[in-house]
């Protein structure tokens, strides 16, 4: 009998367990979960402080599978992720991955996500969110199957100063001869696992997937051959945390998903979103290409930046003026931080022209609550340049491994 | 290498050669690409048994507007009518036939003839003010452009110069059903049916269906200023037309190519530049102008790697599938029609008895079946124009109402069941019929789409209803005879104001294309 056909039917179950539940489950000490995707998923295991400091000193592991996973296949493949996606697919090699985004009619962003070339003609796109409408009516007139396979791959985030020595001390031999974006193969146990030099946290890591048969020993393993490396288990809080420093942008927070907007005007462009490096309007055609030519030649409107605050107190959600005296509205912050490795406090926002160039100085008007009583402060923000935090090693071949 | 024609028109049906004449008179170099061995697309005369002809898909001419037949001279370049205002003859099974326009006469009593002319009046004064907005490129919405703007402006002035009484009228009506409306305004079972017959003829639509009264007066705001007074025959069928429009092209200086399949539109840095023909030849070309229905235009010519996928997917939805079928008989005599002489057959004769005759035969293809017993127009060619047949053998067309695109059985298994039903269906009002059938032939919409490259077989490239109508004609962001890519242009059917032997978009499009390229 297969997995499916023991599940209780969906309306019992409304969320869905990942193959690393029984080790999740038991490493939860505060019993803080949430839901993403579909699946409960661990918000934070003991302290969020606790786990962020493993992603930035030691090595951390995130349960990844919730995030969705596209196979695309077929003769057409290469062509149909080139007019999907706005970078040119053609250049990624097999065994690469890119990091991309993709747009719909006027340009806006549908979602980011990771574009894995397992063979020339095999694709695996990896996004927050499940988009199968938009892929599907994306390959009328090409000669590709996009299958859904988030189910049938278990997949961890191994992340941190220390993660290479661990994938070596538990055998992946080579492991450190991986480059950034590479796609390796390895057998461990008996057990074939693919491992890819990819993260969401800015410094060194990888992403590991396998069948879920397998991953619970290779969690096991993972533990034993990192307990002398630092390894912990982090839940979604700490990587927000380190996401933020590395200027990583997340769907329905930094922006929200062109397809699911409902108010006109709610779309971001790649170049709003300050991901202009990622836009090839030379390829060819691709979805929405037509609007960004457009927008570029107008000049963009607002542009998402990274903003350095004043104070320690994180700017969430505060809105951003053009003067101390909070009259000329100028723009919002999305995601804000107190950064314990960079010890500033820093911020994503979006910011209307021309206040979005680097060093223009802004003023966020930041509400604090203490014990209930509220306080409104205006801090002094500057533009600065992103990531935030973006340590050598992360680009480093062949890869720390102490 | 020759020089860049400035437009090359892909498809020489009547809208395409209608679009390639206007443009050649404008004094631009155009050439027209027919797959076909000849022009006309579905507006051709073919033989279809030794010695017998028929118009093929189109089989009367009652939407062209006079100023195109002037403007183009098609009467210098062959068209002749051999029948002009042809009424109506709803068939009775038994009792007297219904004729429109009505008199006192076959059953209907006087107050029925009364309110049909009253009827008709309110209907052609709706349509008189709805007609102006099919010779124009209907506006955008949201561009804030003074073109739209205007053109936006004169659309609300057409409807409020109504005045008051007459513009809450249309607003009551306009989104109606036919059926609901011609049971408020008449007795008669036929004359209802007949009525309401117009509204759904050539669409997926049964009386009841919502939008119907749309239909209507959009048909009778295209006849309104039409040719040959609305029905009309041309002598030798509606080859003639297509072949008038084609001699006025090349008079004016359009080059034509029969036989010459075009494969893709050619694209060079976002940019139409010509096309690339089956054979592998290319012909350049600064504008390039699809005939073609949208699905085969953006699909299958353009490509959708040239597109983006929202369009690609409203083109998809593009509904365009057709549920009309064609019945061609040649006759070894005149068709024997109960109490028509030949005179009598001299018209567009109807079976559409009642309201539920026509409902109850659009039941059956909801669930992919045809009609048992199906409603049609049908024509005797031969009893006004002795060239289509041999001498004293006659031709019967019909236009049958309803067949799906794709039949659950699968149409070879069941092709010749539905003309059975169909001969016995007409042979109801022709008893005797069937001893005089020579030859037979039905093309159902499957059969349209593979003889005139119309994708889902539709006459007018995609159904006219209110979300593929004017403004949205055939999806956003193909509006306004253009396309998301520069310089391909469309001139079809699907674009506005839609299908009929009109014309209008032909024109329309190169209105727009010279504008574009000024």
């Amino acid at each position: 009998m297969s997995d499916a056909a023991n599940r209780p039917p969906h309306f019992k179950q409304p969320l869905l367990t990942t193959p690393f539940h029984s080790r999740t489950r038991a490493c939860s000490t505060v019993d803080q979960f949430v839901a993403w995707a579909g699946y409960t998923t661990v918000d934070v295991y003991t302290t969020v402080e606790q786990e962020y400091f493993a992603i930035r000193n030691a090595c951390s592991v995130y349960d990844l599978t919730p995030m969705v996973k596209y196979r695309i296949t077929g003769k057409d493949a290469e062509n149909y992720l080139n007019r999907l996606v706005t970078r040119d697919v053609r250049r990624v090699k097999p065994g690469r991955v890119a990091y991309s985004v993709w747009c719909n009619d006027d340009g806006h962003l549908i979602d980011d996500g990771t574009i894995f070339r397992l063979e020339t003609g095999e694709f695996l796109l990896c996004t927050a969110a499940r988009q199968l409408d938009w892929l599907l009516d994306s390959a009328i007139g090409f000669d590709v199957a996009v299958e859904e396979v988030t189910e049938s791959i278990a997949a961890l985030s191994l992340q941190g100063p220390t993660s290479c020595a661990v994938l070596k001390a538990l055998g992946l031999r080579g492991v450190e001869r991986l480059r950034p974006f590479d796609i390796g193969r390895f057998v461990l146990g008996g057990a074939d696992m693919t491992v890819s030099r990819t993260g969401f946290t800015g410094d060194l890591g990888y992403e590991l997937w396998m069948t879920p048969a397998d991953a619970v020993s290779v969690w096991d393993r993972l533990m034993i051959a990192g307990a002398s490396s630092g390894i912990r288990p982090i839940g979604s809080q700490a990587l927000d945390m380190a996401r933020i420093e590395a200027g990583f942008i997340m769907p329905n927070i930094d922006f929200v998903p062109a397809e699911a907007s409902v108010r006109i005007g709610r779309g971001r462009s790649p170049f709003e979103l300050g991901l202009e490096w990622l836009v090839d309007l030379k390829k060819g055609h691709f979805n929405g290409r037509r609007a960004l030519v457009a927008e570029q030649k107008r000049g963009a409107a607002r542009r998402l930046v990274g903003l350095d605050i004043d104070g320690n107190k994180p700017a969430l959600k505060a809105l951003l003026y053009a003067d101390k005296s909070c009259r000329r509205e100028i723009g919002a912050i999305s995601s804000a931080l107190w950064s314990p490795t960079c010890k500033r406090n820093i911020a994503l926002g979006l910011v209307d022209a021309p206040y979005f160039e680097t060093g223009r100085q802004v003023w966020a008007e930041i509400y604090l609550c203490r014990e209930l009583e509220w306080e409104r402060r205006v801090a002094r923000g500057v533009v600065v340049e992103k990531p935030f935090y973006a340590p050598a090693r992360r680009k480093v071949t062949p890869a720390w491994d102490r | 290498m020759t020089a860049p024609y400035h437009s090359i028109v892909i498809g020489g049906g009547h809208n395409g050669l209608t679009c390639a004449a206007y443009l050649a008179r404008a004094g631009k170099r155009v050439l027209v690409l027919e797959a076909a061995d000849r022009v006309g697309g579905a507006a051709v005369t073919r033989s279809f048994a030794p010695g017998f002809k028929v118009s093929a898909c189109a089989h009367l001419l009652h939407q062209m507007p006079q100023d195109i037949i002037t403007d183009l001279g098609l009467i210098r370049h062959g068209l002749v009518f051999a029948a002009e205002a042809m009424p109506t003859i709803s068939l009775a099974a038994d009792g007297p036939h219904l004729r429109l326009p009505a008199r006192v006469n076959g059953g209907l009593s006087g107050e029925d003839v009364t309110a049909y002319s009253t009827f008709m009046a309110r209907m052609r004064r709706f349509a008189a003010h709805l007609r102006p907005m099919l010779s124009r490129t209907p506006p955008r919405l949201g561009t804030g452009t003074a073109a739209d703007n205007g053109a936006l402006l004169r659309l609300a002035w057409e409807i409020r110069s109504l005045g008051r009484t007459g513009m809450r009228d249309l607003l009551r009506i306009i989104g109606m059903n036919m059926y609901d409306l011609v049971e408020e305004c008449f007795a008669s079972p036929a004359l209802r049916a007949a009525v309401a017959f117009d509204a759904v003829l050539g669409t997926n639509f049964g009386p009841r269906s919502p939008g119907t009264v749309l239909t209507f007066l959009y048909r009778l705001a295209a006849e309104s200023g039409a040719c040959g007074a609305a029905m009309a025959q041309p002598r030798g069928g509606m080859g003639t037309v297509s072949d008038a429009l084609a001699a006025a092209a090349q008079a004016a200086g359009a080059e034509i190519r029969v036989a010459a399949r075009v494969a893709r539109v050619a694209v060079r840095d976002d940019r139409a530049v010509g096309v690339l023909l089956a054979d592998g030849e290319t012909i350049a070309g600064r504008h390039v102008i699809s005939n073609a229905d949208p699905r085969t235009t953006f699909l299958n010519l353009l490509g959708a790697e040239h597109l983006d996928t929202g369009f690609v997917r409203r083109i998809d939805h593009f509904r365009q599938r057709g549920l009309t079928a064609k019945v061609h008989l040649a006759l070894s005599a005149a068709p024997p029609f109960r109490d028509l002489a030949l005179a009598g057959l001299r018209s567009r004769m109807i079976i559409a008895p009642s309201l539920s005759y026509v409902e109850t035969a659009f039941n059956a293809t909801k669930y992919g079946d045809y009609s048992a017993s199906p409603a049609m127009e049908i024509v005797v060619p031969t009893a006004s124009d002795a060239t289509m047949a041999p001498a004293a053998q006659h031709v019967l067309s019909a236009v049958v109402q309803y067949a799906p695109y794709s039949h659950t059985d699968g149409w070879s298994a069941v092709k010749q069941n539905f003309l059975d039903r169909i001969i016995e269906t007409i042979e109801t009002y022709a008893p005797g019929l069937r001893g005089l059938i020579i030859a037979a032939e039905l093309l159902t919409p499957a059969d349209i789409e593979t003889e005139f490259g119309i994708s889902g077989g539709h006459w007018h490239h995609g159904e006219l209803a209110f979300d593929q109508f004017f403004m949205v004609r055939p999806v956003p962001g193909a509006t306004q005879y253009e396309s998301p890519l520069e310089g391909f242009f469309l001139c079809g059917a699907g674009s506005h104001p839609g299908g009929g032997v009109m014309g209008l978009g032909g024109r329309n499009a190169a209105r727009q294309v010279l504008k574009k390229a000024a």
